[in-house]
């Protein structure tokens, strides 16, 4: 059988993390193929409906990418963003779906290492987790 | 600080003692416009009503035990904008706490607001009230039974009738926040009627002759307010514990929501949902035809209308922090849908993760709309 590959759909801010992930590029740093990046002007753009629509339509994990606490462009987009990712987690909690598949990460754009470690390991924790099942409900 | 007196009761009509003080209050200008329930005309129930004309208060009921809409959302249109004059407003608890939200979230004004809060023993569904004045004869006034009860808190729906789930377990059947507070419970009502009244009002109606309060209170109102609470407290947490172990997991509430066909309803009826340009009545979901077939390729097969788990969730991530549990949503709901035991069970742990209870004070901030620079912070990653 053939390994389970996760995808991951990773909403990642202008400013910072999706600059960090462009230096990742550009820097040569090695991650697996397995992430699609959604280009945002802030973490605090992201509203809970993509990251559960992208969820319950297939994707095995979602990476929410933002400056560090200080740093937004935007102020506080990424305290708001922080806020908005633990009631979501909360209300999925209390709807029984307890997976850790939502990662919210803090990665400047001089971090170009630390977003292709980022990916790596979220890579790795999603292929112990095996497939989301949510993806498979097609009552949804 | 408040101050209170007790109004007596007319003819032993408490309805008929009230309808006189509203009459006060719109004749002597402390309100130049009331909006309180007044009987349809065919009987079948009450609708709130703007009056500004003082005869047309015959036939009102502060304690009509129906709740067909959710005052919060006529209060935003009456107040959004300058109203140019005093609107008086007669509303049940879970209507100043839906109000006390929209403040927060700028669709309500309070400056030319008098809310006037009314001790609710609780509502029937709007269909139910309807059956039962139509059986009339079967044991008197239904508002009248209802408020029989109150006086001891013991309250006793009509045979063969429920209240509404949401105020089988409410936990706030006093109002809160109110700048005219108009208590039933622990007194008799065919005698008397406690009025609480704001500090600067109370000083206007005494100057208008009106009603003269003092400093005292109720004690034996508190009390019966205490243990009706610690009641519905003790259900609420029987109907939570039940939904719980009914929901373990996302199988177990999507079966829960099987039935739901996507009709919006109890959106439209949630006080708490403002938005004027919702996500899921915009062309947002308006896909077309290649890509629901693509999910279908990709599920195997896929439910229309699509996105009704999405719906939910995301209506919970919106606004569930602000849900005060009038339960108006489940009455909305063709089928019969746990929506209110969903959003109010969820809603105590959200709201838990912030301390925060909606409607208990303007001065508080809702959760979606802040932040605290350290918090959460294991939420990153980081630790
Ligand atoms: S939810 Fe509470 S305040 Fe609202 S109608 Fe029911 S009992 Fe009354
Ligand atoms: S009112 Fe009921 S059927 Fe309609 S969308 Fe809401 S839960 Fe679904
Ligand atoms: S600009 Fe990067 S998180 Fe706001």
């Amino acid at each position: 059988m053939e390994e389970f590959e996760p995808r991951i759909i990773a909403f990642l801010c202008h400013w910072c993390t999706y600059t960090g992930a462009d230096l990742a590029g550009t820097t040569r740093q090695q991650y697996p193929p397995n992430i699609r990046i959604i280009h945002m002007m802030c973490s605090g753009a992201v509203d809970t409906i993509y990251i559960l629509k992208a969820l319950i339509d297939g994707a095995d994990g979602v990476l929410v990418g933002g400056c560090h606490p200080g740093d937004c462009h935007y102020q506080t987009g990424n305290y708001k963003a922080r806020r908005r990712v633990a009631i979501l987690k909360e209300i999925l909690d209390q709807a029984g779906f307890t997976e850790d598949r939502i990662w919210l990460r803090w990665i400047s754009a001089s971090e170009g290492k630390l977003f292709a470690d980022t990916v790596t390991q979220m890579v790795e924790e999603l292929k112990k987790m095996g497939p989301n099942p949510m993806k498979k409900l097609w009552l949804a | 600080m408040s101050k209170s007196a007790m109004l007596e009761v007319k003819n032993n009509d408490p309805i008929g003692t009230l309808r006189d003080f509203f009459r006060d209050l719109l004749e002597k200008k402390v309100v130049d416009a009331l909006l309180i329930p007044k009987k349809l005309p065919s009987g079948d129930g009450y609708c709130q009503t703007l009056i500004r004309d003082p005869e047309l208060l015959v036939d009102v009921n502060p304690f009509a035990p129906t709740l067909p809409v959710q005052s919060a959302k006529l209060i935003s249109h009456l107040t959004i904008m300058d109203p140019g004059c005093k609107v008086g407003a007669v509303l049940k608890s879970c209507e100043i706490r839906a109000v006390i939200e929209l403040v927060k979230f700028l669709q309500v004004k309070l400056d030319r607001l008098i809310l006037i809060g009314v001790d609710c023993p609780g509502t029937y569904e709007p269909s139910d009230y309807a059956k039962m004045s139509r059986e009339k004869g079967k044991g008197g006034s239904i508002t009248g039974n209802l408020l029989k009860g109150a006086r001891e808190g013991k309250i006793k729906p009509q045979d063969g009738y429920d209240l509404r789930l949401a105020c089988q377990i409410c936990e706030y059947p006093n109002p809160q926040n109110a700048d005219v507070i108009i208590g039933l419970f622990g007194h008799n009502p065919q005698k008397e009627i406690y009025v609480e009244l704001r500090d600067g009002l109370a000083g206007e109606l005494a100057e208008k002759g009106i009603l003269a309060t003092t400093e005292k209170g109720s004690s034996s109102r508190d009390s019966v307010i205490e243990r009706l609470t610690e009641e519905r407290l003790k259900r609420r947490d029987e109907v939570f514990d039940a939904f719980r172990s009914r929901v373990k997991n996302l199988q177990d509430l999507m079966d829960a929501l099987s039935t739901c066909i996507r009709c919006h309803n109890c959106m439209v009826a949630c006080p708490i949902c403002y938005c004027k340009e919702c996500v899921f009545k915009t062309p947002t979901f308006e896909h077309k035809a290649d890509q629901f077939l693509r999910w279908a390729d990709r599920k195997g097969g896929v439910r229309m209308p699509t996105d009704t788990l999405l719906f939910h969730l995301i209506r919970l991530s919106h606004m569930v922090t602000s849900c005060i549990g009038c339960g108006l949503c489940d009455s909305a709901c063709p089928n019969d849908l746990p929506v209110a035991t969903l959003f109010r069970a969820v809603g105590q742990k959200v709201q838990g993760l912030f301390d925060y209870t909606p409607g208990r004070s303007v001065d508080e901030e809702p959760p979606v709309a802040t932040f605290k620079e350290d918090e959460l912070q294991g939420e990153s990653g980081t630790t």
